[in-house]
This record gives structure tokens, C-alpha cells and sequence, in this order.
């Protein structure tokens, strides 16, 4: 008797799981695999198949200048947005979860860059950056007479310009997991420590800091995984130019496989991406594991 | 510390806050200026500019949009239906039901969090293609529909749900889905609302993979029109252009500052779980 309803709830988790695993198959794990199979063939042309070609792929890969270009990019990239936006939504959140005058439009300004699309955002920011025209040149020559400068032309600012537009799409995004974090913190400790005397300073280094670890491992795995994802705006302010100055990885992949149609280039490109993702997530996790432990 | 100083400390940090806010909304304040007003007033600041409705109308005329809302209607609606649907089932299992397979199956399904569909689209074009599917409104839904965080946000909510409640149910003598249908989802009902505030504002913003797989009016999203008709280099005015970016993200950016709570609760619910 009990063997077989055992054998029954075995049968309906798996009933269960069926649809969704056929689709988490079919458009996530399958295409992993065969991303990894195809980066060892050439492209097919018209008439001509795929041909088994080792690694030859890798090789071109690895004396890719364009390659190392965007990695370099990605890298940069990864360095102005992630811990920038993460100080901002700090402080964002410790603004908004204090008694301020004003909050809820302070909240709402910091937040509203999420629900835009990241093409809107794009758009609204070439009017910012357009040479002599722009608000940029505009503020910047009326306070300093700066002359005009193409920010999103030259290829030493290019970049810059995007990671800027990329800290105010996420920073808003990020304050609101601090939000829910902070608000978990027991008041109590806090007002101990003032009573001990502790400056503001002292208590968010000591207390909040520490305590908001978790989040902050958390918020840094999607910020990493974003730095590798969010190429939506390059499309519109400088489509990776100019020379590839701006051209992220994920771009890249696209430019490869979409404009180029060289899908087995890019299906090696694909996998040195997972490789990155998946080598940066498991660092990220044994690097943070230590520190979150002492909660 | 003195009291003064604790409240000069206040004020640094308010207009600090404010001085961040004012920066924050700038670019949308912009947008909306020049969004409302002619041409002429695109970089001139003048109280008493004409406000007019001229740049949405020409925006209007200038693509299909509404065909394109349409579609991204279309689309967020799909994918919703399909998420919950797949997730729920999904998540049911592995709250409540003991099976072989099921940690490395969790694990499967964790995976995804890290490697999206987008990452993998050069391989999920070559489906589509099989699929005979490129181009059409489902191609952009599919690769979306089991998502491993609803999978994982769902299966938190049904964990906490008290066992009793489930086998006062099976006395009761509902099936292990009705007990799904009963108990489960009414009891789950913010976590679905949480939900579905995250995945339609995510999907309505999506841009990269329905560029790729539609090529067509009749299939693609407002946020490829958006690029599509702000892309041409022949001389459409920013005003409209603008005009058109605000009227793609403003259905969510009005939903969002009407129920602005529920959504910063919603983001804040989909992330700590």
C-alpha cells in the first residue's frame, strides 16, 4: 500500500514538472549543448554542410582582435556599472528608508528608470549626448565654454557614455532589494550602538553594511549577469562604434551570428560567454560565501 | 553628538537625496519637454512655451504603432499565461512532492537564472527556423514561457503554506490538484501579483531576441518599432522622436505611477524570496 502511493506522488511530480522541463529543455539546455557541438563545426554555406573542423574556431577566437576588444569592453563595462550602481542603491535606499522630507517622489525619481525599456532610455539619452546641441554640451559650455564634444563618436568616451546610461537604468532597480533588506534590520541594534556612542558612519560600516551582505551578493550576481546582458542601448546610441569601442560580448555574438552569419563563429563566442558566466558565478558564490556567513 | 550637528547631518543627507532625485528624473523631465512642446523649444526653456500634442500625432502617423502595441499586447499576455501556467505546475512539484530526480531537476531549472534565452540566441533562431516559426509572435513568447525564476519564486511562496491546510484538503477529499486549485494559488495570490508586475514590465521592455526573430509589422514589438523608427537618419524631429518613446513606455509608466506601491512592493517581494 504504501509502496504504491509512493510510486503515485513520484508519478504526479513528474507529471508536473513534464511542461516545464520540455521548455526549459528545448530553449535553454538543449541549445547549451548544441551551442557547444556547433563551436567545433564551420558554418554551413548554401549547399555546403557543417564540417567537423576541431578547434580551429577557438583558434580564430583567440587571434580575434575584435574579440579581446569586446572583452576588454565587457571587462571595463562590468567595472564602471556594477560597483557604482550598487554604492548608489545603497545610498538611495538608506535616503528612502529615512524619515525625508519629500520620499515618495525621492522613491519614485530613483525607481522609474526600471520600467522604461532600456530602448526608451537609449533615445532619451541621445538628446543628452549629441554634439553642441545636446544638454551635455549645452551645460557644459555655458558653465565652462567648453567647446562641443561628440561623447558617443569618440572612441576614449564612447564607452563611458553607455555605462553612464547603464548606473541610471540599474541603480533604482538594485535600492529596492537594499529597501527590503534594510527594512528587515532590527531598529534595536541600531539604537544600541547609538547609545554607545557610534556616529552614523560608524553604524552603517559596523551594523548595516555587514547585515545588507546577503543582498549585496545577491544584487552583485544580477549586476555581473546584467554587465553580460544589457546590450539593448548600444543598438541605439552607438551600435558598438565607433571602431568597436562601445561593442559588448552578447553585441558581438549578435553582430556574428545576425549580420555576419557566421552562426558557428558565434556559437563559440556563445560558449566562451557561458564559460565567463559560469566561472564568475561560482567565484562570485566561494568569494561571498565567507563573508555573508557571520550574519 | 550634539544636536545640531545631528540635524545639519539631516540636512546634507536630504538635499543630498534630493540633489540624486532632481538628477535621476532629469532625462524623463527632458523627454517630456520636449516630447509637449514644437520643435522650436527642443533645447530652449521657456515657461510659457506653446504645449501641443502635434509630436505624438506625427509619431502616430509616421509607423504602424498601434499594430505594434498590439503585438507587444499580444506577446506580454502569451507569455504571462504560459509562465503561470508552466511555473505553477512546475513549482507544486517541487514544494510538495517527493521524487527521484527532483534536486537535479531543481538545479536544471536554477540554471537558468544565470544563462537566459538570450544569451543562447543563435541556437533558439535555429529552432525557430525548424520550428518554422521565425517571424511570428509565439517564436518571441516561447523561449520565455518556463522561467526558472517563477519556477523558484512560486515554489518559495508554496513552502510556506502550512502542510496542514494541504491534508485538510485531501480529507476533504479534493485531488492533488484540486488542492493545488484551492489552496495553493488563492493563498499565493501576491506572489502571483508580484510576479506578473516583474515579467510584463520585462517583457513589455524586451528588445533583443524579438528584434532577431521577427522581421515583419505584424509581429514585431513596440521596443523594436521604437528602434526601427527612431533609427532613420532622415531628419525625424526629436520631438518626435520623443514623442514616440514616452507613448511606448507609457502605458507601464503610468500603471507604475498609479499603483507605484504595489510596484515597488512587487520588485521587492520578486527579489528577497
Amino acid at each position: 500500500m504504501s509502496r504504491m502511493s509512493i510510486k503515485r506522488e513520484w508519478v504526479h511530480g513528474w507529471l508536473l514538472l513534464l511542461p516545464a522541463m520540455v521548455f526549459l529543455f528545448a530553449f535553454t539546455h538543449i541549445p547549451a549543448v548544441t551551442t557547444l557541438i556547433n563551436s567545433f563545426f564551420s558554418t554551413p554555406r548554401g549547399r555546403r554542410s557543417a564540417e567537423f573542423i576541431g578547434l580551429e574556431n577557438y583558434q580564430e577566437m583567440l587571434t580575434d582582435d575584435v574579440f579581446w576588444k569586446v572583452l576588454w569592453n565587457n571587462l571595463w563595462y562590468a567595472i564602471g556599472t556594477i560597483p557604482l550602481s550598487i554604492a548608489l542603491a545603497i545610498a538611495m535606499a538608506l535616503w528612502v528608508n529615512d524619515k525625508l522630507a519629500g520620499r515618495s517622489f525621492v522613491r519614485m525619481a530613483y525607481f522609474t528608470p526600471t520600467v522604461l525599456p532600456l530602448i526608451a532610455v537609449a533615445n532619451i539619452w541621445m538628446f543628452f549626448y549629441t554634439p553642441s546641441f545636446g544638454l551635455f554640451d549645452q551645460i557644459t559650455g555655458f558653465l565652462f565654454g567648453w567647446p562641443a564634444s561628440n561623447y558617443l563618436g569618440n572612441p576614449e568616451t564612447a564607452l563611458n557614455a553607455i555605462i553612464v546610461v547603464t548606473v541610471w537604468k540599474e541603480a533604482g532597480f538594485f535600492m529596492i532589494f537594499y529597501l527590503a533588506a534594510l527594512q528587515a534590520i532590527p531598529v534595536s541594534l541600531k539604537e544600541a550602538a547609538q547609545i554607545e556612542g557610534a556616529g552614523r558612519w560608524t553604524v552603517f560600516w559596523r551594523i548595516t553594511f555587514p547585515l545588507l551582505m546577503p543582498t549585496t551578493l545577491f544584487v552583485g550576481v544580477n549586476a555581473v549577469i546584467n554587465s553580460f546582458r544589457l546590450v539593448d542601448h548600444i543598438f541605439i546610441l552607438t551600435d558598438g562604434g565607433p571602431d568597436n569601442a562601445s561593442a559588448l560580448l552578447l553585441f558581438y555574438i549578435y553582430e556574428v551570428a545576425f549580420r555576419f552569419w557566421e552562426t558557428a563563429y558565434a556559437a563559440t563566442l556563445t560558449v566562451a560567454l557561458l564559460v565567463l558566466l559560469s566561472l564568475l558565478a561560482i567565484g562570485q558564490f566561494f568569494f561571498f560565501d565567507r563573508k555573508v556567513h557571520y550574519k | 553628538m550634539s544636536a545640531s550637528s545631528l540635524s545639519f547631518d539631516r540636512i546634507l543627507n536630504t538635499c543630498a537625496a534630493w540633489a540624486l532625485a532632481l538628477l535621476w528624473v532629469l532625462p524623463l523631465a527632458y523627454a517630456v519637454w520636449t516630447a509637449f512642446h514644437p520643435a522650436a523649444y527642443e533645447a530652449r526653456f521657456e515657461l510659457f512655451a506653446p504645449v501641443t500634442l502635434e509630436n505624438f500625432a506625427k509619431a502616430w502617423d509616421a509607423a504602424p504603432f498601434a499594430r505594434y502595441f498590439l503585438n507587444t499586447v499580444i506577446l506580454v499576455t502569451m507569455i504571462l499565461a504560459g509562465q503561470f501556467f508552466l511555473c505553477t505546475l512546475a513549482a507544486y512539484a517541487f514544494a510538495r512532492f517527493e521524487f527521484p530526480g527532483r534536486n537535479i531537476l531543481f538545479v536544471l531549472v536554477l540554471l537558468q537564472l544565470l544563462v537566459m534565452p538570450d544569451i543562447l540566441m543563435v541556437e533558439n533562431y535555429q529552432t525557430m527556423r525548424l520550428l518554422n516559426l521565425v517571424d511570428t509572435i509565439p517564436a518571441i513568447a516561447l523561449p520565455y514561457i518556463a522561467s526558472g525564476f517563477g519556477i523558484f519564486l512560486l515554489r518559495q511562496t508554496f513552502k510556506t503554506i502550512p502542510k496542514e491546510l494541504d491534508e485538510a484538503a485531501r480529507i476533504e477529499g479534493a485531488s492533488f490538484l484540486g488542492v493545488l486549485w484551492k489552496v495553493y494559488i488563492p493563498l499565493a495570490k501576491p506572489t502571483y501579483l508580484a510576479y506578473g508586475l516583474v515579467s510584463v514590465s520585462h517583457h513589455w521592455n524586451n528588445f533583443l531576441w524579438p528584434l532577431i526573430v521577427t522581421n515583419s509589422v505584424e509581429t514585431r514589438p513596440v521596443t523594436v518599432g521604437l528602434s526601427i523608427f527612431s533609427a532613420i537618419d532622415s531628419g525625424v524631429e526629436w520631438s518626435v522622436i520623443n514623442a514616440a518613446t514616452l507613448m511606448t513606455s507609457g502605458p507601464l509608466l503610468i500603471a507604475f505611477l498609479l499603483f507605484q506601491r504595489q510596484f515597488v512592493q512587487s520588485f521587492m517581494r520578486a527579489g528577497i524570496k
